[in-house]
């Protein structure tokens, strides 16, 4: 990566906090077009926190977010409203409407946001449930899906407008490790085929190594290194070594420490 | 001093909550009146699906709960009125009291407990589900594809409820009038609508107008601010109902004052 590449998100000394307690901390990124960078950390190190600035869903407390050059922290509502149909965002949950059917869930941005004839919109919602991999499931009600199907659905109708970025939260949580691999193929697929941006948030260090072309680690609201597979791999941090090894002794204390613990208890 | 600390922080939250209820309403008046003027319109078919839940739905409770209310009031008021002697005069007590008072009063409560609950509970389950945000992140802004169908659909509905619900309400005194109390059926009617005057009605439906928005604001804006999980959702369903009763009969208290102290 070191030839100078196109910039879509640029993130400058990102801060903000919550009820006092600091979440990011002068958080500063590059993303590139057309790559696909993972945001690895563990549980409350802040990487949903920066996922939901980045998608204007939070206003920090100071920094910039640049999304395609324009600064989304000072958009007005229908500045955010066009820069919004430019990505599409696969959440934790799916966040499918359980109110519509899986084709009117894909269909609902193209009807909101196109002119287009509702027979299109049809044949396009086909296209886009082959491209996940679920041609002749548009019927069905969402609560008929497993989980891995409605991670899917909702893959679908985040590329349904044909996002130049697409954001996932936490792809494979709660996916057994087979469809967890189906939802990376998938990723692999659309950046590759499509081109497009993908940002991740995860902390599942094997789809990690599977999609990633850069690897930001967070650790406690601050960046620990941005890199490249094997430079994350051969990392001498011992924080990043402790959580791709997923081992219990490192820098990250997990326990209290022994002291004080008799006094606590007959306190 | 935790006394005082305590009634502090209980009328700040309130306080705040009350803005935010006011903050959420005028949002709606800019996407119903402004934003139609920017060429925002808000689709059609998301105002009548909530019309037929919140009204057409409504019928048949409001259906029993008015017909049987006007037998009662039938039952009660010839109780009274016979020791005058005046039992035919039950016609004008009904009509009058269905149409100023019991009518949009007791069909506001019937709608806030079916359908300003099932506001809340969607709403809630959308939020806690990341249905909003996800409605949020595709450039669809919630209160204009939630919450003003919803506030249309009440503010239209509950006065058309509230007309049939006193025309019910008369039919159940009818029934008890010519059927027991013997009162000679063209009597009856006759009696039923010298009394009434259009201003009776009028005020009736001005107040379930308002018992309307209170419905639909309370109800999303419960939904909307709902916070963990299912115990979050179920939380957000009862305070909706409650909050929205004793907001209905707040505002039924200060309407019947102004009407009444405006026409003296």
């Amino acid at each position: 990566m070191t030839e100078k590449k196109e910039v879509v998100i640029r993130i400058e000394n990102l801060e903000k906090q919550f009820g006092g307690r600091k979440v990011l901390e002068g958080i500063s990124l590059d993303v590139y077009k057309s790559e696909t960078l993972v945001i690895v950390g563990g549980s409350g190190c802040g990487k949903s926190t920066l996922l939901r600035h980045i998608i204007g869903q939070l206003k920090p407390d100071a920094g910039k977010v640049y999304l395609f050059g324009k600064d989304i922290t000072k958009a007005n509502e229908d500045e955010m409203d066009s820069i919004k149909k430019r990505f599409g965002m696969l959440f934790q949950s799916a966040a499918l409407f359980d109110s519509l059917t899986v084709e009117e869930n894909i269909a609902l941005p193209m009807r909101e946001h196109t002119k287009l004839d509702d027979h299109i919109i049809k044949i396009m919602v086909k296209m886009k449930l082959n491209q996940v991999g679920l041609r002749g499931f548009g019927h069905l009600n969402t609560s008929q899906l497993s989980g891995g199907m409605k991670k899917r659905v909702g893959l679908a109708r985040a590329i349904a407008l044909d996002p130049e970025i697409i954001f996932y939260d936490e792809p494979s949580a709660g996916l057994d490790p087979v469809v967890t691999a189906v939802v990376d193929k998938l990723i692999l697929d659309l950046s590759s085929a499509l081109s497009i941006t993908s940002v991740v948030v995860t902390h599942d260090m094997n789809s990690v190594f599977r999609i990633a072309d850069r690897i930001v680690m967070l650790y406690k609201g601050k960046i620990l290194q941005i890199g490249t597979k094997e430079e994350i791999k051969n990392s001498k941090n011992e924080y990043i070594q402790q959580f791709i090894n997923g081992t219990i002794e490192g820098p990250m204390q997990f326990f209290a420490p022994d002291e004080g613990y008799l006094e606590e208890l007959t306190k | 001093m935790n006394i005082l600390q305590a009634i502090g922080r209980v009328t700040l939250s309130a306080g705040a909550a009350i803005w935010d209820v006011f903050a959420l309403f005028f949002r709606t008046l800019y996407w119903l009146f402004y934003a139609p003027l920017r060429g925002k319109f808000i689709g059609r078919h998301y105002i009548f699906s909530q019309m037929v839940f919140a009204g057409v739905q409504s019928l048949l409770i409001v259906f029993f709960v008015a017909l049987f209310i006007g037998m009662v009031l039938a039952m009660q008021g010839a109780y009274q009125l016979s020791q005058l002697g005046a039992v035919r005069f039950v016609a004008a007590l009904i009509s009058v009291s269905m149409c100023r008072e019991i009518g949009p009063v007791l069909i506001a409560l019937v709608v806030a407990g079916r359908v300003g609950s099932a506001i809340a509970a969607e709403l809630g389950t959308m939020k806690v589900t990341e249905q909003i945000e996800a409605l949020e992140t595709m450039a669809m802004n919630p209160i204009r594809y939630l919450v003003v169908p919803r506030f249309l659909a009440l503010i239209v509905m509950l006065p058309a409820l509230t007309i049939m619900g006193d025309l019910i309400g008369m039919l159940g005194g009818y029934i008890v009038g010519v059927y027991n109390l013997g009162i000679s059926p063209g009597l009856y009617i006759k009696t039923n609508f010298d009394f009434l005057v259009l201003k009776d009605v009028m005020t009736g439906l001005l107040k379930s107008f308002v018992f309307g928005m209170i419905i639909a604001m309370i109800g999303c804006y419960m939904g909307l601010n709902t916070k963990g999980g299912a115990e979050g959702v179920g939380r957000s369903t009862t305070m909706s109902v409650v909050v929205s009763f004793i907001l209905i009969i707040l505002a039924d208290a200060i309407l019947t004052g102004l009407f009444y102290f405006a026409s003296v």
